[in-house]
């Protein structure tokens, strides 16, 4: 599963020694750092402004249903500072970021940062886990359908990774859930249907660990059975681009088999393009795949996200917002930087 | 020296009883729950979830009867107040004792309300239980004495979980005191349950509290295990995973019923679901606000709709025979408080009435059949609902097609809860789906009917249901809160629910049904509240969990001994699979390395 990339690291040319040219790389480095906080900036005010043009008060939303008297209400509101005008507010808000206070959610009354923190470690553990596989698998399968454009294994790989995309998250979660969690017929339930962890797991680095991966299953097949197919047509496109290059007619000049002119010198060009989706696709990480989280009950932001949005609970909504964006805008500067650092002629 | 041999015991058995081989592990219950936890610090906890699980942990001063959902002793044993209803002394019981061994004494519960009465973060719960306190003292370990500023009816109705003072009294800032155990200490309460483990979105453990003073639970441990998504839920039902469940759609009920081991409980609910009609909005200083069509404050027209709109159907078709039809304002599920409108008054499917009473009040119809209003424009009804319930899209359509043919046509507008939260509270309706929770006392939902819950004169904090107001609905729910004779008191509510039921401010459509599942070949039946025909989760007390009875010694099948074994094979296939990938490819290169 990791040769192909093994292989690229090896090929890779060498990244541009320190220094040299340097002027033009701290250049480049600066303006794409400025420009990552200009948009986290605008994210700020962005997620600050949009979501109080949503519809419904939250103060409304949390009493309803509630013994309360309109006192205590008015009461609440004043906690909550919602009765400030929306400039004074937003004043607020940013000086608490700056602090790096996201503040209390309403719906939680827990402190923002805390509760992203909690649920930042299951999505990235499930969704990172996804993606890892889920690349390394497209890549693997899409190197070799490329090179043999047209044979049965192309036609065969690319058409199950093209089916497995267009499902539906909640309906292949649902039946790998019914079908390895539950049982049907003679497949036993082998998977928990719930959760990241059992309440009766024994206490302990191990047990603990072995208990997550247990659960980590199904969600996680569930995820890469869903993405792989876009790192699989991107490689086996590139690729197919490359058997035409004439250095690959050149490396078979050489006599080299078939296998080596396609690991080491084919593969490695074709992954530039594969380079900026792996990074787009960390950058969604964070923002975790809400649907399989919901089937899975899988305790990560997405799920947290969309409860916060019900309310709507501001603060964790913002909080959240800025995660999600915020990993998406480093994410893109870090491809862009590593992209300089991969082709040469980016740097020219 | 038997002080001491006792301590050395106590101090070696946990030690031991690991040590030992291991005995019949005690019953665990593991209870699905579909909600989050907001947090587990009884001050705070606003969820229904939350709330439920405190239930358990926490006594209250008095708590709910099993049987009909009437005040019964909880700390206290027994209670009298003054003439004049305003000072309430509570005897507090002898000999219980918080889990850590403190005896709990009247001192733990006025610290308990002093606090909630002096710091607002405290108030932020549960704080209109205290609202209306002048004072609270314990003059000694059993008494409680509390004055209020004016008599009110429900001081048996305070549903305050009440915390050891001993411990709360070092908390320095409740607004971010999570209130959750470390290992080996769980939470000191006092209810049959204590909280010994909990992680945030996934489950919350507790163990029995052998101390309890009403008697030990006879299972070990209450698990409950949080699930986004209910049909994973159901199918853990049926897996065996977990063992109690509620909240269940009308489908996934009757799947359940033909389920192996799984028995269901369909239990009367306490919300009642209801068309609101906007009778002419008002904030609480009285200038009107909203767009509501003004033909609605005429009460022969709202009297018209309620006669035209049938709740039979709407049982039956929509919620699948899931409820009970609605009539007074409390659920029938509150029997003490529960009024039934007589025959004569009753507002029963009878369009041929409504057109009567439309024609009588001078609706008359215009040439294509659509009733017009007092200054002759033709009746145009807009109808908001959730689009988040798919129940409420089908009774729009009924609605819809009811007062259609009796000349009022109507157009729906399904909208999300908040956006319909925002319409009705700002008046911009004219018939509204809505719905409110129950308690035992109904004065909170007969407040939320009065002129003072409307908006301010900024339209804010609004609590009114649909902004009606009605100044003797007022004071006969004045006279209601101050009535300290049970059986007048139960006189006053159930007129002003026939008041109330005249005015056809809404029409009480429903009150749907709990539909519950438990494994019922680990578990006896469990005490319903009330009973029969109650629920075992979300009650009004914790006899419900208080009364799992396991049917086998040892219900601890799958989780942690399978979930290990599963999970170590799959470490060994996914770390084998790994090195033979590598050494295949070691072996096909071997050549190109030489």
């Amino acid at each position: 599963v990791s040769t192909a990339a093994d292989t690229a690291v090896d090929t890779l040319p060498d990244p541009a020694p320190a220094g040299s040219g340097s002027g033009g790389t701290w250049l480049f480095v600066g303006r794409k750092l400025g420009g990552a906080v200009v948009s986290l900036l605008l994210v700020v005010v962005l997620g600050f402004f949009l979501f109080r043009v949503l519809p419904g008060d939250p103060v409304q939303t949390m009493t309803r249903d509630r013994p309360t008297t309109p006192a205590q209400i008015a009461a609440l509101r004043e906690r909550l500072g919602l009765d400030k005008p929306l400039l004074t507010q937003f004043v607020d808000y940013v000086g608490g970021l700056l602090h790096g206070d996201f503040g209390t959610s309403y719906l939680y009354q827990q402190p923002v940062g805390t509760l992203l923190l909690q649920r930042l470690w299951p999505t990235v553990l499930l969704v990172g886990t996804a993606t890892a596989l889920a690349a390394a698998l497209g890549l693997w399968l899409g190197a070799r359908a490329g090179w043999r454009r047209g044979s049965t294994f192309d036609h065969a790989t690319t058409g199950i990774a093209l089916t497995l995309w267009s499902m539906p998250a909640f309906w292949l979660g649902l039946i790998l859930l019914t079908v390895f969690g539950v049982g049907v017929g003679p497949i036993p339930g082998l998977f928990p249907v719930e959760g990241m962890t059992s309440p009766d797991t024994p206490p302990g680095l191990l047990p603990q660990a072995l208990d997550v991966a247990h659960h980590l299953v199904l969600p996680c097949l569930t995820l890469v059975a869903l993405v792989y197919a876009q790192y699989l047509l991107i490689m086996r496109s590139s690729l197919v681009e490359e058997t035409q290059a004439d250095y690959v007619t050149t490396a078979r000049a050489k006599g080299l088999r078939e296998d080596l002119v396609r690991r080491r010198h084919a593969v490695p060009n074709a992954l530039l393009p594969t380079v900026t989706l792996v990074f787009l696709n960390l950058g969604m990480v964070v923002s975790g795949a809400v649907t399989v989280e919901a089937v899975f009950s899988w305790p990560g932001l997405g799920q947290l996200m969309f409860k916060a949005l019900q309310v709507p609970d501001l603060p964790l909504v913002q909080g959240a917002f800025i995660t999600l964006a915020g990993a998406v805008v480093v994410m893109n500067v870090l491809a862009d930087l590593l992209y300089r650092a991969l082709d040469p002629r980016v740097r020219t | 020296v038997t002080a001491l041999a006792a301590g050395a015991v106590l101090a070696v058995t946990p030690a031991a009883a690991q040590a030992a081989t291991p005995a019949p592990k005690p019953a665990v219950l593991r209870v699905g729950l579909a909600q989050d936890v907001d947090t587990l610090n009884p001050f705070l906890a606003e969820f229904a979830s939350s709330t439920d699980i405190g239930r358990a942990m926490y006594e209250f001063l008095t708590t709910y009867s099993p049987k009909n959902e009437a005040p019964v002793p909880g700390l206290a044993t027994r209670w009298t107040h003054s003439a004049d209803g305003r000072t309430w002394t509570y005897t507090i019981r002898r000999g219980a004792r918080w889990s850590d061994g403190t005896p709990i004494t009247a001192r733990d519960v006025a610290f308990t309300y002093h606090l909630m009465m002096t710091n607002p973060v405290a108030a932020t719960a549960n704080g209109n239980f205290v609202a209306n306190f002048a004072s609270v003292a314990a003059p000694n370990d059993t008494t409680v004495v509390i004055t209020t500023k004016a008599p009110q009816a429900t001081m048996l109705a305070l549903d305050i979980p009440i915390v050891p003072e001993h411990i709360w009294r070092n908390v320095k800032d409740i607004g971010s005191y999570t209130n959750l155990p470390t290992p080996g200490h769980p939470v000191v309460s006092s209810g049959p349950f204590l909280l010994t483990d909990y992680r945030e979105g996934q489950f919350v453990k507790l163990a029995a509290n052998k101390h309890y003073w009403r008697g030990a639970p006879k299972i070990g441990e209450l698990d409950f295990v949080h699930f986004d998504n209910t049909d994973a839920e159901v199918q853990a039902l049926v897996k065996g995973d977990i063992d109690l469940v509620n909240g269940l759609s009308a489908a996934q009920f009757s799947t359940l019923s033909h389920s192996k081991n799984v028995t269901t409980n369909k239990a009367e609910g306490g919300r009642f679901v209801d068309l609101a009609m906007n009778t002419g909005a008002a904030t609480r200083t009285g200038a009107p606000i909203g767009d509501g069509n003004h033909a609605l404050t005429d009460v022969r027209l709202r009297t018209a709709i309620a006669d035209a709109i049938d709740p039979n159907t709407l049982v039956r078709q929509v919620y699948g025979g899931d409820a009970q039809v609605g009539g007074g304002y409390i659920p029938d599920k509150f029997a003490t408080y529960h009024w039934t409108p007589p025959s004569g008054q009753a507002h029963t499917f009878d369009p041929a009435r409504a057109n009567q009473l439309l024609a009588a009040a001078g609706y008359r119809k215009g040439a294509d059949g659509v009733r017009l209003d007092k200054q002759g424009k033709p009746l145009d009804l807009r109808l908001i609902g959730r689009n988040d319930q798919p129940q409420q899209a089908q009774m729009a359509a009924y609605v819809k097609s009811w007062l259609g043919a009796v000349g009022i046509p109507v157009s729906v507008q399904l909208v999300s809860s908040d956006k319909l939260d925002d319409v009705t509270s700002a008046g911009d309706f004219d018939l509204a789906f809505s719905g409110w929770g129950v308690d035992p006392d109904p004065d909170a939902v007969l407040a939320v009917q009065t002129c003072d819950h409307r908006p301010d004169a900024q339209g804010q904090n609004n609590d009114s249901e649909a902004l009606f107001c009605d100044k003797s609905y007022d004071a006969l729910y004045a006279q209601q809160r101050a009535d300290m004779n049970p059986a007048a008191r139960v006189a006053d509510v159930k007129h002003l629910e026939s008041m109330f039921y005249q005015q056809a401010s809404e029409v009480t459509l429903l009150y749907p049904d709990v539909l519950e599942a438990y494994r019922s070949d680990r578990f006896a039946p469990f005490q319903v509240q009330p009973d029969p025909g109650g629920a075992i989760m979300a009650q009004n007390g914790y006899w419900g969990y208080l009364s799992a009875t396991p049917l086998v010694a040892s219900t601890a099948t799958g989780g942690g001994g399978t979930g290990l074994v599963i999970g170590i094979v799959v470490a060994v296939v996914v770390v084998g699979g790994l090195l033979i990938v590598f050494f295949l490819r070691r072996r096909a290169t071997a050549a190109d390395r030489e």
